[in-house]
């Protein structure tokens, strides 16, 4: 199979941008009637539904960022009847606050699963396939995501979620496993795991293609997947926000596409705001076009990428977006979760013991990665005992690991040892390389 | 009286790296600190030095000043014997005292050996101390 949903994946530019519109359309006029948040920034814009007339006039709209979750937490923005949300997910927010995100039964059926299963056709995943998931099962959206995505393509799925790396080896080759969705650090990790026992992928198992997300990477690790382990690297992209993991490149290898009528993509100034020319660089901003329970529009999700202009050999006419190559915020990708330093500061000030000054240090031990809070704790807490700083360490370690959902290790610091900042704060040391 | 006995201990937090410890020794140089006694405890990337000093509040500031996290930390010195067993005869009394030692550290003078140490509640041990036999060290002996 070549296409999941031909007709629409193939669909040419100008009935597209009709159908692109008309979704529009609809999304503004029920936001405008259903969400006090979004119409309030609507009117303060000075933009009716009215005003929509074109899928151009999208730039009329008001953005909504991912402060916008934080302040309307929990469910502030659900503009569906509670009873018709059928699933929360959360994931790890700027500061204290966790980001929720609701679905309804059509934002997983006809959206979020809908994407995926165009996804994996276009990575050439079908009935015949045995798709090993090892993302997080969970609040984080990737294990469930790609699970719904592969039932509905007809693959057999194992949820076999993180972790236990040698038991993946061993399941991949006794359920014949033919493809493979993690983090890139970890399917490196994997290809290590198997090598040390002694299995060689290309012989002992079927596994040929990988679905690689939820963190940066890049066309060298895909060469170098490649090379090691004979399997095909796919690039997948989502946030929790727009949903999660849903959109692919295809076997093109070149640029992900977004569904077209599924997610409006722009590329913006993030200065400006201003809407910038497919090729030019800038902050990656969607607006998702079948989203019921938490509609986004124009989201700034924060990536740096541009749009490709070319038509992809695929035949899909959905715009691509090239490999992203940064942030414009500070946030960071460790082990597949996004962690903000705010929200790492706002979890360190929880220990009275602690202060404010912290450094993040990120490095890839091996092939995980692995971050390195330095923090200085204040003059009056210290402890005579090492026991007690220690345990200072450990509960301060704990309270990171409950905030962000992902592990860091605190070294303690005494007073004015650390780095001061007079303008922006730079308290990240990323020594990652890719 | 037990206060006459209780020595003021310095406990200072230091990262476990090279020159540190080199740091905190020029701070005790530029006071003019004599050092009686030391000792240190250390963690994965940090250490907590013990210091004996004999003017242990010129000591705290001049580290304050520098931004150091340190306080003090009352600590007992018991005689020993040097000879073979004096360790034995010392701590062993402690313990039929009940007298739990949460840390300790040995030092020697040209006439008698002394163990420092660190109990939970120096105040009461000092007077089981007394009625022992063991010897206890006066704290004008080292924090002058």
């Amino acid at each position: 199979m070549k296409y999941y949903n031909e007709k629409i994946e193939t669909m040419p530019k100008p009935e597209m941008e009709k159908l692109q519109y008309q979704e529009l359309k609809q999304l503004v006029t029920r936001l405008y009637a259903n969400s006090p948040f979004y119409s309030g920034k609507m009117k303060e814009a000075g933009v009716r539904p009215d005003d929509i007339k074109c899928i151009q006039d999208i730039t009329k709209l008001p953005f909504m960022r991912k402060t916008d979750l934080r302040d309307n937490y929990p469910d502030k923005l659900v503009c569906v009847p509670k009873d018709d949300v059928v699933r929360y997910h959360v994931s790890s927010g700027t500061t204290g606050k966790p980001t929720v995100v609701a679905y309804t039964q059509g934002d997983i059926d006809n959206l979020w699963t809908e994407a995926l299963a165009r996804s994996l056709v276009s990575c050439g995943i079908g009935k015949k396939d045995v798709l090993q998931v090892c993302y997080g099962y969970g609040l984080f959206t990737g294990g469930l995501g790609l699970h719904y995505g592969g039932e509905k393509v007809g693959a057999t799925v194992i949820p076999a979620s993180t972790g236990n790396s040698e038991r993946q080896i061993e399941l991949a080759q006794d359920l014949g496993s033919t493809a493979i969705a993690c983090t890139p650090s970890y399917l490196i990790h994997l290809l290590d795991v198997a090598e040390k026992m002694g299995v060689d992928i290309r012989k002992d198992t079927k596994v040929r293609t990988a679905i690689l997300g939820a963190e940066p990477w890049t066309d060298e690790m895909r060469k170098y997947i490649y090379e090691k382990s004979g399997i095909v690297a796919h690039n997948i992209f989502g946030t929790s926000e727009i949903s999660g993991p849903m959109f692919t490149d295809c076997s093109e290898l070149n640029g992900i596409h977004i569904g077209a009528d599924l997610a409006y993509v722009e590329i913006i100034d993030p200065e400006t705001g201003e809407q910038l020319e497919p090729g030019e660089r800038g902050e990656l901003t969607m607006t998702v076009l079948k989203k019921e329970a938490i509609p986004m529009v124009r989201y700034r999700i924060g990536d740096i990428t541009s749009i490709l202009e070319e038509d992809c050999p695929c035949g899909r006419t959905s715009p691509r977006i090239a490999r992203l190559s940064g942030r414009v915020d500070d946030m960071l990708i460790i082990r597949g979760i996004n962690v903000f330093p705010s929200a790492v500061e706002h979890a360190l000030l929880k220990n009275s013991f602690l202060t404010s000054h912290f450094m993040i240090e990120v490095s890839r031990e091996g092939r995980l990665d692995d971050m390195l809070v330095k923090v200085e704790i204040k003059p009056d807490a210290m402890t005579d005992g090492v026991n007690g700083l220690m345990e200072m360490q450990r509960i301060a370690e704990r309270t990171l690991r409950d905030a962000l959902n992902v592990s860091a290790r605190v070294e303690l610091c005494p007073p004015n040892s650390l780095p001061r900042f007079e303008g922006k704060a730079r308290r990240v040391i990323d020594k990652r390389v890719m | 009286m037990s206060e006459e006995y209780i020595i003021k201990q310095l406990s200072i937090f230091s990262e476990n790296k090279a020159g540190k410890l080199a740091a905190i020794a020029k701070i005790f140089l530029d006071a003019g600190i004599s050092i009686q006694a030391f000792y240190i405890a250390e963690a994965n990337n940090f250490g907590v030095v013990r210091a004996i000093v004999d003017k242990p509040e010129v000591a705290f500031e001049a580290f304050a000043k520098k931004n150091y996290v340190l306080k003090y930390t009352d600590v007992l010195a018991i005689k020993m014997n040097d000879v073979p067993g004096g360790l034995y005869e010392v701590v062993g009394l402690l313990g039929d005292l009940g007298i739990n030692i949460e840390y300790s550290y040995g030092y020697r003078t040209k006439d008698y050996g002394a163990l420092i140490a660190k109990v939970e509640n120096p105040a009461e041990a000092v007077e089981k101390i007394k009625n022992s036999g063991l010897e206890l060290l006066p704290a004008k002996d080292y924090n002058f």
